[in-house]
């Protein structure tokens, strides 16, 4: 598919605004009165509060009021509703707004303090003193598994709140078949989100209605208005929320957090505005985490390398709370099997309590994990058989012809899943000869001249992309002839205006200029779910591309009557529909818009409805499957342990491209911060669930001093699941990275060097595993 | 705290104003004076969100007090080019993606105008290096380090 925008690679509408620094986030909203909040954290990982002081804080300069639990007892009482209610989780397992008496984990609100600035309501916040009885905490989830374990939430039995399985074929009769059984364990830490602007509200209460208003930093401000409007008992209608500029989301802005309720709160208390900012200590402590697996698993294979079974185990940690249920843990089990077409599979998770942030999906939620279990197995498969590793893959992969591929495991929704299309081989072969694989050898050995290690990693996926139900769009021209597009979808920097404004300007036959974006504000568009799992390409993109065929043939029908036209003889171009052949036959957009605007007492022409002016919702029923295949270089210095990765290649196939230039982006920012998982970004906590990283000097993201340039291929198989053809391109940069990353490491250390079923690394690591080799 | 004058000269233009003696000057530039560009990304010295040109020098303003501008000379993104007449560097992040939630923009854009003046023609690692005290989460830095070629390149084709 491509028209006169789809498919190439303009430069992005959002641009001049943000680069002239007139970006407007949640920061930059001032209102009249504007209170600023601060919170008053746990500095223990568990414990109960007896008492809450607060009379020294508030005789303190600027304060306002100081709020806790209590205090909202007249507004609403109680843990907040769940995102995602699981049938395995029985009970709910959400935070309140602010924490009722039993804190679980270092870094939970217990108080909100309003003052006249910031810097007043942090002195205010720091002069308020508790007396907690501390309870007994865990921080490790596999420790947390056992029965003698301290309890994270003091009233479970069991910090063991759910165990998921997942599953298909006979496992048992194909491990007792296959030539080969090899059982790895593996161990997937913890990591940060760390989207450059931290989370941030603010709340505005109008005084005569009550109506409340939200701007929030958010990945899902209906999931915001339609949960907050539950615990307040109130209609959706009462309250409006909306997105501003978002400095940038990657997962953990998708969940609705306490401190949103909180500040909506803490504005009906106070009717003021309150502004709460979150700063870069309380995101260490307060912003949900990433990933942290702990995993065991057999791999039944075959003598020719075709790897036929996995059966095994994971222990999930999901922190203190489930504020989006079992997302992540599900999320893992549904990512198997990968590329890779097994006989059967049996899986199960644990998913287990701790004193610890949150887990919550972070840029590919648990694909990542799923993708380095995989790609680490068909390495290891490789490894034992003596054979290549490309060769493990090529025969073990999902092939072509077998499109669509139903993989034996199914939806949320119990349906078969099914991939829709591909060629996983072919991408591989591509990466393969991108890299110039064969010449790889050569490359070793040069390095090793020079006293440095070199290795060659490779490593596929499969995401699931275009989640359900819907997004939606309204598209509607002005009398002004100007295009307005307004949709759910909230952004958070994809260039999703620029997507959008690509796909409706082809369909009507305007300038991109004359586009406008209006997205994520609950006042212009009545629904919305949110923008995660690389989704918005395939539903609100479609939506837009059925809303603005809607409004085109609208206009044609319009012409076609005016102009004594059959429809087929007309064209959109130029802001105008015009009789094919004779350009200056023509009814401009704008004009039409302008009649069906209506005049007093002037009859529609044809009886049409009025408003040039459509809304579609584009129902995702079936997963589209984009993939990938990379492959990296990385040298590694003996001496230090130093590790540099000095090549990357990507072949992506995310079908149709509304946007060269976006998606080559969104690839190169996923495989950075998969190269940050693989090497960089550890969250660490000690016994007592204190958080040991809470600075960039002690929590490393990467930096451009590190990264490699990053080549980025594209094969196009358009998905046959949605009108244009497009499947979601957010989250498959990351998906692979890590697995690649450490697959090169692994090689360069060398057939002595161990097996590697763990990131992040580090060039502690490479030391103790060059020695142990060294005779 | 009793405020402080500072006087300083702000995007060319002569200013006077007071200043809480404890407030960063990116809160400063920010909440006392209306300058929203300048980004609070760690408030740690970090992550250079924050950085404006301060005497010709790249600086976290979240480690610079308000009051220790006094006398000095200091540039934040809004010196740079408008929406509609971008500067050669802001033009060139467009044109290469180098950005993409705006975020850490304007603090790249101030280290890499600060960093071009005095280096008019750095290597790819030069950038690399330059920008290594500012962190950017959605790019992966390519787009960047080549907007920071593409505009050396250019500056040096028309000198």
């Amino acid at each position: 598919m491509s028209g006169r925008f789809f498919g190439t690679a303009i430069t992005r509408v959002e641009d001049a605004r943000l680069l002239a620094g007139k970006g407007h986030y949640v920061d930059d909203i001032e209102l009249p009165g504007m209170l600023h909040a601060a919170f008053v954290r746990a500095s223990f990982a568990h414990g109960r509060i007896r008492t809450i002081d607060v009379s020294d804080a508030l005789a303190m300069p600027g304060m306002a009021a100081i709020y806790t639990m209590a205090d909202f007892a007249d507004i609403a009482q109680g843990p907040m509703p769940p995102m995602a209610p699981h049938p395995l989780l029985k009970t709910p397992i959400t935070y309140h707004p602010l924490a009722d008496t039993e804190v679980r984990h270092v870094g939970e609100a217990i108080a909100i303090v309003l003052a006249d600035t910031r810097a007043h309501a942090e002195d205010a916040a720091a002069a308020v003193t508790l007396d907690v009885e501390h309870l007994p905490a865990v921080s490790d989830a596999v420790l947390a598994r056992e029965a003698s374990s301290p309890k994270a939430h003091s009233e479970h039995p069991s910090n063991i709140v759910a165990t998921m399985a997942a599953g298909f074929g006979d496992c048992a009769a194909v491990f007792a078949k296959a030539h080969h059984v090899l059982t790895e364990h593996f161990d997937i830490h913890r990591g940060g989100c760390h989207a450059m602007e931290c989370r941030g509200v603010v709340a505005n209460i109008d005084l005569l209605s009550d109506a409340l208003t939200i701007s929030t930093s958010s990945q899902s401000p209906y999931m915001v208005r339609r949960h907050l409007a539950t615990y307040l008992k109130r209609d959706e209608n009462d309250i409006r929320v909306m997105t501003p500029d978002v400095g940038g989301g990657f997962g953990p802005k998708a969940n609705v957090y306490a401190e949103e309720f909180a500040v909506a709160l803490a504005a009906i208390k106070s009717r003021r505005p309150v502004k709460w900012i979150e700063d870069r200590q309380e995101h260490f402590v307060a912003t949900t985490q990433q990933r942290g697996q702990v995993w065991t698993l057999d791999v039944a294979f075959d003598n020719d390398g075709r790897m036929r079974a996995i059966r095994g185990h994971c222990i999930h940690d999901n922190g203190a709370y489930a504020p989006y249920g079992l997302i992540l843990p599900a999320t893992a089990l549904a990512s198997f099997p990968g590329p890779y077409a097994l006989e059967a599979l049996d899986l199960s998770v644990d998913v287990v309590l701790t004193n610890l942030v949150p887990t919550s999906p972070v840029r590919g939620a648990c694909r990542p994990n799923v993708a380095f279990l995989l790609e680490r197995l068909a390495d290891r498969v490789a490894r034992h058989l003596g054979m290549d590793r490309q060769e493990v893959r090529r025969r073990s992969f999902v092939r072509a012809e077998q499109m669509p591929y139903a993989t034996g495991m199914k939806a949320r929704d119990g349906s078969p899943i099914s991939y829709d299309s591909g060629d996983y081989v072919a991408a591989l072969n591509l990466v393969l000869d991108k890299i110039d694989a064969a010449g790889f050898e050569a490359r070793r050995a040069e390095a090793k001249k020079r006293g440095k290690l070199r290795g060659l990693g490779i490593a596929s996926c499969v995401e699931d992309t275009g989640l359900g139900p819907f997004e939606g769009a309204s598209v509607r021209v002005t009398p002004a002839g100007k295009v307005i597009i307004a949709t759910g979808a909230s952004s958070q920097g994809q260039g999703h205006r620029t997507a959008f404004a690509q796909i409706a300007a082809d369909a009507l036959g305007v300038e991109l200029e004359d586009v406008t974006v209006e997205a994520a504000d609950t006042a212009k568009f009545p629904l919305g779910i949110s923008t995660i799992g690389s989704r918005i390409a395939v539903t609100a993109g479609s939506s837009v591309q059925l809303a603005a065929h809607k409004v085109r043939a609208k206009a044609i029908a319009f012409a076609s009557h005016q102009l004594e036209v059959g429809e087929h003889d007309l064209e959109l171009e130029g802001g105008a529909v015009r009789v094919k052949g004779i350009r200056e036959m023509k009814v401009k957009l704008s004009e039409i818009a302008r009649v069906l605007a209506g005049n007093t007492g002037m009859t529609l022409p044809n009886d049409m409805e009025p408003d040039l002016a459509a809304t579609a919702y584009f129902n995702s029923n079936a997963l589209t499957f984009a993939y990938g295949a990379n492959a990296c270089e990385v040298e590694v210095d003996p001496d230090t342990g130093d590790i540099r990765v000095d090549r990357y290649v990507v072949v992506h196939d995310c079908g149709n491209l509304i946007n060269p230039l976006i998606v080559d982006g969104q690839i190169r920012g996923g495989i950075v911060h998969g190269i940050g998982n693989a090497l960089f970004e550890r969250m660490i906590y000690d016994e007592e669930g204190q958080p040991l990283t809470t600075t960039y000097g002690d929590y490393f993201l990467p930096l451009a001093s590190e990264m490699p340039r990053i080549e980025v291929h594209h094969m196009e198989t358009p998905s046959p699941r949605n009108p244009i053809g497009v499947k979601g391109a957010g989250e498959g940069g990351t998906i692979p990275a890590a697995a690649c990353v450490i697959s090169a490491v692994e090689d360069a250390l060398g057939p002595k060097g161990p097996f590697i079923p763990l990131h992040p690394i580090s060039s502690q690591h490479v030391v103790q595993w060059l020695a142990a080799i060294d005779p | 705290m009793t405020e402080r004058s500072v006087t300083f000269t702000l995007n060319g233009e002569r200013r006077e104003a007071n200043a809480d003696p404890r407030m960063h000057l990116g809160d400063f530039l920010r909440h006392s004076l209306g300058l929203t560009g300048t980004h609070i990304g760690c408030e740690h010295g970090a992550c250079g969100a924050c950085t404006v040109i301060v005497d010709g020098a790249p600086v976290r303003s979240c480690l610079m007090l308000a009051v220790q501008i006094d006398g000095c000379t200091v540039e934040t993104v809004e010196s740079l080019g408008k929406p509609g007449e971008l500067s050669p560097l802001q033009q060139a992040f467009a044109t290469n993606h180098g950005l993409q939630c705006g975020f850490c923009t304007p603090g790249m854009l101030m280290t890499l105008e600060a960093f071009l003046r005095v280096t008019p023609a750095p290597s790819e690692q030069d950038v690399r290096i330059a920008i290594s005290g500012n962190i950017c989460r959605c790019t992966g830095y390519q787009g960047i380090v080549q907007a920071a070629l593409d505009t050396a390149s250019a500056r040096a084709n028309q000198s």
